[in-house]
């Protein structure tokens, strides 16, 4: 796992955001991760690119990362060089998408009292956000012991590596 | 314990005796999918991993048709890597131009897919093989490299919604129309996590292509997967559809797997579906569904007949009812892609095709093209399309300004003509 203590400054989104609007399909030919991020939202929010500074925090309502299968969602995501992504919850392929490339997520109920520009500052280990320009602490749900063992490990390839050779089974 | 379908497919590939919802797994896979857009950050996984081999060739397929034919020299690279990859490992279902088809339409048409099975794809639409009684779930190529390496993927057993739809289906009412109308009561996180479990009788006598449209859209309900237990329908059109290409090799073993009769279900919904008529959907969610009379003001620019959801050869023939000895409207450019090579050479032995043709439609290629805005017919600003395929979020098809409604083949056909969305009875 890399670093524990994230801080940055809140793009807020609203709920139902989807894959296409994330990474739209026409960039679907690019696999590098910076190419990637640059196109990274821009549907929504077109100069989404630009404005990220490294270490910043996307906060959207339910069901972030609706629709496609697309694994570049995430990769944008990392890869214009957000931080972590705060939902109020997750649409599946792309909730176990961002734990498969080790991409931080959190679903906290609150969300909607958190507003764009704010600061926060996040715990992975305790799963608490604070955010700084609120002064309020956010709780979100632990993850299941599976899924902390995939986040310890920054995603399923190093999981994988360390399986037992035999029987697969875990 | 009593179990439900899901719980019994999943339990035989973990190796157990009974699984319960909530639980992880690292469950056997019968079969991984990847295309041409997510295999090449699959195959780079792969790679990193430093696997020398995969886990078994005969269970992965490789199928190059979202952006194929190459649409530009950067899908042409990435439809290369899957080539490369293909021969180096001795992939045996790797399908490319001449070979190829919409993904959803082709494993089923191949017989690689078949009851009792579990397939993950990296491709949402995955669930589609639901229809045929397999536990099928879209997952991300990170998954798909380590299926690759493994066989195997990780799940967590999911609850069940039971969906009991009863009453009499009104003449131009199927599939796709059930479908929307659920996601429409439910929400597009209606089925959050969740199996989608579709029975009832106006199911037991669902033909099959109308079964792989309701099981396609289950994630857009949010669904981890949609199911319905295989029957007679479902055993014939496997016992048509019997793989050839790699005989015996697939492991693709049928089973006769279904619910117990008190097995858990997290909700049932009932549905009379006497009172449903074609569904529309509305941008920019498939949950929008309005009633379509409220709806004939739209005009359109295009639209397209094909997909995953409804490009098969029952989809075209009822396009092909309503357009026999009809234009399209001047307005409107209307594209149908057949989803599969088979599909197309039906579609031409039956004529469909010239009745196509000559109503001023285009027909293209196996493609997903323009569902996804790739290529084949992409909306620039302001620009309406009516579109038998599965999403209409912002952008989908284009231009971040242009718009997408979702509709049954028939209701396409029909609005094609009228250059507006109409009902099919308008124009018959």
């Amino acid at each position: 796992m890399n670093n524990l203590i994230l801080k940055g400054k809140v793009f807020k989104f609203g709920n139902d955001v989807n894959t296409d609007e994330i990474i739209a399909a026409r960039y679907l030919n690019l696999t590098d991760s910076k190419e990637l991020g640059a196109h990274c939202m821009e549907t929504l929010e077109p100069e989404f690119s630009k404005k990220v500074s490294p270490g910043d925090i996307i906060v959207a309502g339910r069901n972030f990362g609706c629709g496609s299968s697309r694994e570049h969602a995430p990769v944008a995501i990392k890869g214009v060089g957000v931080s972590c992504v705060i939902a109020q919850s997750f649409a599946r392929i792309f909730y176990r998408n961002a734990l498969n490339i080790g991409l931080p997520i959190l679903e906290v109920e609150e969300t909607n009292s958190i507003k764009n520009n704010d600061e926060l500052e996040i715990n992975l280990v305790k799963g608490q956000v604070k955010n700084i320009t609120q002064n309020k602490i956010y709780q979100s749900e632990a993850f299941p012991e599976f899924m902390q063992g995939l986040i310890k490990k920054s995603g399923l390839s190093n999981w994988v590596k360390d399986l037992p050779r035999k029987g697969g089974k875990k | 314990m009593p179990h439900t379908i899901t719980e019994k497919i999943l339990a035989l590939h973990a190796g157990k005796k009974e699984v319960y919802p909530g639980e992880f797994l690292w469950a056997k896979v019968d079969l991984a999918l990847g295309n041409d857009i997510t295999s090449p950050l699959a195959i780079e996984e792969f790679q990193k991993s430093g696997a020398k081999k995969v886990f078994d060739a005969n269970k992965i397929a490789l199928v190059c048709d979202h952006f194929i034919p190459a649409k530009d020299a950067r899908s042409a690279k990435n439809a290369k890597i899957l080539r490369d990859f293909a021969a180096k490992h001795r992939i045996k279902n790797f399908y490319d131009t001449g070979l190829m088809g919409v993904e959803h339409a082709l494993l089923p048409e191949l017989g690689l897919v078949v009851s009792g099975n579990l397939v993950i794809g990296a491709d949402s639409h995955t669930c589609t093989y639901g229809a045929l009684a397999v536990f099928s779930t879209g997952v991300g190529s990170t998954d798909l490299a380590m299926a690759m390496v493994t066989g195997r993927v990780w799940l967590r057993v999911p609850k069940t919604i039971k969906f009991i739809y009863r009453g009499k289906l009104s003449k131009w009412v199927g599939g796709k129309d059930l479908i929307l109308h659920t996601i429409a009561d439910i929400g597009v996180e209606g089925a959050h996590y969740k199996a989608m479990e579709f029975c009832g009788p106006v199911i037991k006598k669902l033909p099959m292509d109308d079964r792989f449209s309701m099981c396609n859209m289950a994630i857009e309900a949010g669904g981890k997967s949609g199911i319905i237990e295989p029957d007679e329908i479902t055993f014939r059109y496997l016992k048509e559809h019997q793989n050839t290409r790699t005989p015996e090799k697939t492991g693709a073993q049928v089973r006769n797997l279904t619910s117990d009769k008190d097995a858990k279900y997290s909700q049932i919904k009932e549905y009379d579906v006497s009172k449903w008529d074609v569904a529309v959907a509305c941008p920019h969610l498939p949950s929008n569904v309005k009633p379509i009379h409220e709806l004939k003001n739209i005009k359109l620019d295009q639209v397209v007949i094909g997909s995953c959801t409804n490009g098969r050869i029952s989809d075209l023939r009822i396009a092909a009812g309503i357009l026999k000895g009809k234009k399209v409207n001047r307005t409107t450019r209307t594209i149908i892609i057949p989803a599969t090579q088979r599909i197309y050479l039906e579609a031409a032995k039956q004529g469909l095709l010239e009745i196509f043709v000559k109503s001023g439609a285009v027909v293209s290629t196996p493609t997903c093209g323009p569902c996804l805005g790739g290529h084949c017919g992409v909306l620039t600003e302001g620009e309406v399309s009516l579109a038998t395929t599965n999403r209409n979020f912002l952008g989908r098809m284009g231009d971040p300004k242009s718009f997408v409604y979702l509709s049954n083949p028939s209701v396409a056909a029909a609005s094609a003509i009228k250059g507006r969305i109409a009902h099919p009875e308008e124009v018959i």
